[in-house]
């Protein structure tokens, strides 16, 4: 069970939004990268967010750029998960590769602050906040395993090669 | 069962998941360095094929600062030691040299870079993937993937003069939305076909995905097969459609000469109007280039209306050809002269100043008309810019009147 708080981010969330190009020279040096994520968004977001909260965005989340970047700094915030009303498809199969779940739902009930509990097992999102109860579209089993694994590679790293 | 061109070349039903070979795999400077490090993390030291394993320095290229030729050094390293190919500073941009040099109809192509999806008007499966994925691909030489529904774009008719294929996708975009294709293949059809070039054909592919589609494919028909002939390719082409009677999740119909010059407003690429409604706009830098439209057809395009004019004191005008032998061809056909003439700089061949890097960075407040294919918000440099998609058409024509002009007004 995930619990945390949520964040609440608008439509159309784009990479460019949670790192702008211009800091392409820092993209070998995450822990710098890292203190840009988000900040063409909601320039207090790196202010706002603490470890174990969830994104909550609208629709079309994390489109443009493949650049991995994105998801991962995402994740080295703190963000546990990413609840969406629609993801991008680079975007989703990029946070599933470093272990970040997205979770597609309607977000729209859930407010900014509101306390989630999270169940990745049984396909529920409890907003303890509201008392509503959500469930998420279903993950294909491939990336279900790749998640379980904490991520592409480590999933590489056990099975040495894709198991359908 | 009748078949798409996605099912085809994936060779399962749509919904399946399929792990497909690949045949080509890809990275750039800037999601290359993460790619290797991933590479390195699972413990590979070997690639399955360096000889389809290609990387390309061209999004910041050359180098504008120390930290980006640090990421350099690392890949030319990376390349020297695995034995795969490398396109140094000044080949050009990936998605033209691949179109040029490696894709073919058939292929499976899978790029650190959410263009690889330009491929797909050879006929290839080509979409892109981040660093972990692609690392992977670069050690088994295969991916996995799910075979995407398809949406049929049927396309009759020719193109007015003025108009062209970034306005069509642009149009076809405004239409369906930024998320109108999410995981769908995009797939052109329609007799219509036979009127867009190879050239068109690429910059409408490229775009696919900025309506979320995993690929956008074209049929390898005539025009394919003469391409890659002027490319010395032509034992690479074989014919490939979709069956006649395949079944699409929806058919969208178009036609061409209902077409006109089309502008995508700040900050999304679905947010489309008529260049002739945005007279007026004030625009002060017009960059031609890029994967998109950095090709000779488009350059010809801009230097036929600049020809003996200039751009207006107010506006700056850059173009970057997409890659050395689009350079090499433009100069002998006297086109770089044109813009030279018309007061262009003219950047290497390479990304320039698309994803705001280097070679055109906006300042805030200023305002670019762009041939590229995103105008996020923070794309090309201050979050407090605007940038707006057209034509190389749409852009000549804008740098000579300093506002976003309809270029059938310059014709």
């Amino acid at each position: 069970m995930l619990k945390g708080k949520a964040l609440k981010l608008g439509d159309s969330i784009t990479t460019d939004h949670i790192i702008p190009g211009r800091y392409a020279h820092l993209r070998s040096n995450l822990p710098e990268l890292a203190k840009h994520v988000l900040e063409d968004a909601d320039p207090k977001f790196t202010s706002r967010v603490k470890k174990g909260d969830f994104i909550v965005a609208g629709s079309n989340f994390g489109l443009g750029s493949s650049r991995e970047h994105a998801p991962l700094v995402i994740k080295m915030a703190g963000v546990r998960a990413i609840l969406a009303k629609s993801v991008a498809r680079i975007f989703f199969r990029n946070a599933i590769n470093l272990g970040l779940p997205v979770l597609i739902c309607n977000t729209d009930n859930i407010d900014d602050g509101d306390k989630l509990e999270i169940d990745l097992k049984a396909g529920t999102i409890k907003d303890t906040t509201n008392g509503n109860q959500l469930n998420f579209s279903q993950i294909p089993d491939i990336m279900l395993a790749i998640l379980d694994k904490g991520g592409l590679i480590p999933y590489i790293q056990k099975y040495g090669d894709f198991r359908l | 069962m009748s078949k798409t061109l996605a099912e085809k070349l994936l060779n399962q039903e749509s919904g399946n998941i399929v792990i497909a070979r690949v045949d080509l795999v890809f990275a750039q400077d800037t999601t290359g360095p993460l790619t290797v490090r991933q590479f390195q993390a699972c413990g590979f030291k070997r690639l399955a094929n360096p000889k389809k394993t290609a990387l390309f320095l061209d999004h910041a290229a050359p180098s504008p600062n120390q930290e980006i030729s640090n990421d350099h050094r690392l890949l030319r390293q990376f390349a020297q030691e695995s034995g795969c190919l490398i396109y140094d500073v000044g080949s050009g941009v990936c998605h033209q040299v691949v179109a040029e040099s490696l894709a073919k109809p058939g292929d499976v192509i899978v790029g650190a870079d959410s263009h690889t999806v330009t491929a797909g008007a050879l006929g290839a499966f080509a979409t892109g993937m981040g660093s972990s994925d692609v690392a992977v691909a670069l050690a088994l030489g295969k991916t996995w993937l799910r075979v995407p529904e398809s949406i049929r774009v049927a396309v009759e008719g020719e193109f007015p003069a003025g108009v062209m294929g970034k306005d069509l996708i642009l149009h076809l975009i405004g239409k369906i939305g930024a998320d109108g294709a999410t995981y769908k293949a995009l797939e052109f059809g329609g007799d219509g076909l036979e009127n867009i070039t190879m050239s068109q054909r690429l910059t409408i592919a490229n775009m696919s995905v900025e309506s979320g589609a995993k690929v956008g494919l074209f049929p390898a028909d005539k025009i394919t097969r003469d391409y890659l002939s002027a490319q010395g390719r032509a034992k690479d082409y074989k014919p490939l459609s979709a069956d006649e009677d395949a079944s699409y999740e929806k058919t969208i119909n178009i036609d061409l000469a209902s077409l006109e010059p089309t502008v995508a407003k700040p900050h999304s690429v679905d947010n489309v109007a008529p260049a002739r409604e945005l007279k007026g706009t004030k625009i002060q830098q017009v960059f031609i280039g890029t994967c998109t439209n950095g090709r000779l057809e488009d350059i010809a395009i801009a230097a036929n209306i600049l020809k003996g004019k200039k751009h207006h004191p107010q506006t700056r005008l850059i173009v970057a050809p997409a890659s050395p032998s689009v350079l090499l061809e433009a100069m002998r056909e006297g086109y770089i002269q044109t813009l030279i003439t018309a007061g262009a700089s003219i950047l290497p061949p390479g990304c320039g100043a698309c994803l705001g890097l280097h070679q055109g960075v906006l300042a805030s407040g200023e305002a670019c008309l762009s041939t590229a294919n995103r105008n996020f918000r923070g794309r090309m440099g201050s979050p407090e810019a605007f940038v707006y998609l057209g034509s190389p058409a749409t852009a000549a024509a804008t740098a000579i009147t300093g506002e976003i002009t309809d270029p059938r007004e310059m014709m």
